[in-house]
């Protein structure tokens, strides 16, 4: 058959393993929906849960979508879409495809046109992230198993656990919003920029957290997170124009100290 | 109880049949395509391709199953590994639906939401994909546009502000260490960035983890 990086059957194939996996989606959702109603958890709960999950999703979805555009030109639009609905992430794919079409040979802006160069990349992008989406379903349930084994026996501790967990991985993600501020002593001032923005999107959750126990207004707290999300990323267009545009590369460094 | 155990047990045996279902369909994906266009990958191109990203995203895709499965419960996990981008939208979506239940992540409460969470979550994210997709010829002009871009290479630091006031705030007191430690990582060490930070999140998570313990014991929490 004709080869071409938007050929329909690609198109096909790409639908249907999506389609598996909305499937997947949906049965874990109906059956969970199921499970909440026998442990009577307010509907009410349930209702808030799926749409401030639904409005908190639309921003970063969308951000997603920026990377299948990026990757489309040199891989077709269906498989950055098979890849950045099934498993990806924008910085694991684009890396992924950068260095299979490295290794080709093969600039990352120009439309691939041989199979053989297509499915090289394909291989790579897939072995490259099957360990994972292989690994969760075998050992899902003896980790869970042996973190009940910990945690059932002292249930304040359990908490405190739970808490410390997220606040670790919290954590590591505020230190890596830091990670550029030492090129501002080299005069590069974008390192600036993720800390006002993570500063920003901060106040306003702090603001709209106030404002909803003080008024006691409930609706505010479901949504208090996309809303901060929203504000924090607009502050991004204006503390880019403010500091420069956000990426430090090598050359420009190796200029600064040349 | 044995209710209980049955709704568990459930989710692990169709976590497994859906999640190895989906894992050999994705590796028969290059198969087919190598069979419908009759060619044969670049091997050696293949190797050198795989050199590279492999033994990276295996270690982190490791260390990442370990590090979110008692976050994100059972049914979390199943789909999260399967849908993705779980840093940046699953697990923070899901974090924020708990608190905001006042569930525990252990509880099955909180397995219950989790899943309610991430399974709308990834079905948002498929469909607005999906609308992209179809969309693509007149939404590209405005993703590419240099003005939003700015807002959408910032997604991580206007989230993680968002979330570490709720965190911060209900766990100040160990929350000190933890920062510390990280932001002297961050700013010190010059290997550690948006590239590698999938890695420093176990060592984040397993220090503040023996933070706790070691404040639990001594009665400082």
């Amino acid at each position: 058959m004709e080869f071409s990086v938007n050929s329909p059957i690609i198109y096909i194939m790409v639908g249907i393993i999506i389609s598996v996996v909305l499937a997947q989606s949906v049965f874990f959702l109906v059956r969970a929906l199921k499970r909440a109603k026998e442990l009577n958890i307010k509907s009410s709960t349930i209702k808030k849960t799926i749409s401030s999950s639904a409005i908190f999703t639309i921003a970063p979805a969308i951000a997603v979508l920026v990377g299948v555009v990026a990757l489309s030109k040199s891989l077709g639009i269906p498989l950055p879409w098979l890849r950045l609905s099934v498993i990806g992430s924008i910085t694991y794919e684009t890396v992924a495809a950068g260095n299979a079409l490295e290794a080709l040979g093969q600039g990352a802006g120009t439309t691939i046109t041989d199979p053989s160069i297509y499915v090289t990349v394909v291989w790579v992008m897939t072995l490259s992230i099957a360990a994972s989406l292989i690994l969760a379903p075998l050992v899902t349930k003896k980790i869970q198993s042996g973190m009940n084994k910990i945690g059932l026996k002292d249930k304040k501790w359990s908490e405190i656990f739970n808490n410390a967990m997220f606040l670790g991985m919290i954590s590591a993600f505020l230190g890596y919003v830091f990670c550029d501020v030492t090129y501002i002593s080299k005069g590069f001032l974008q390192g600036l920029t993720p800390v006002c923005v993570m500063g920003v999107s901060a106040v306003f959750m702090a603001i709209l957290g106030l404002l909803a126990t003080k008024l006691k207004i409930r609706w505010l707290t479901d949504y208090a997170l996309p809303i901060s999300l929203i504000v924090g990323m607009a502050s991004a267009i204006l503390f880019t124009n403010i500091f420069g545009g956000y990426e430090i590369t090598t050359q420009m460094l190796q200029e600064v100290t040349a | 109880m044995k209710k209980n155990l049955s709704y568990m047990d459930s989710v692990h045996r169709y976590g497994k049949i859906w999640g190895l279902t989906i894992a050999v369909i994705l590796l028969a994906f290059p198969l087919v395509l190598s069979i419908i266009f009759s060619c044969t990958p670049d091997y050696k191109a293949l190797s050198k391709g795989l050199f590279a990203t492999l033994p990276m995203y295996w270690a982190v895709g490791i260390v990442e199953v370990f590090t979110y499965v008692p976050m994100l419960g059972a049914g979390g996990t199943y789909l999260s590994f399967v849908t993705g981008n779980i840093s940046n939208l699953k697990l923070p979506c899901a974090i924020d639906a708990m608190e905001r239940a006042n569930v525990k992540a252990s509880s099955e409460e909180g397995e219950v939401i989790s899943t309610i969470s991430i399974a709308i979550s990834s079905i948002v994210t498929t469909i607005i994909i999906i609308i992209g997709v179809i969309l693509i010829i007149p939404l590209t002009p405005i993703l590419e546009s240099p003005v939003l871009e700015p807002a959408f290479a910032m997604i991580l630091p206007a989230l993680f502000g968002g979330l570490a006031v709720v965190f911060i705030s209900k766990n100040l007191k160990l929350s000190v260490l933890p920062v510390l430690l990280m932001l002297i990582l961050f700013i010190f060490v010059p290997a550690l960035n948006a590239g590698t930070v999938g890695i420093i999140v176990p060592v984040g998570v397993l220090f503040t983890v023996l933070v706790a313990r070691i404040m639990y014991k001594k009665g400082m929490l």
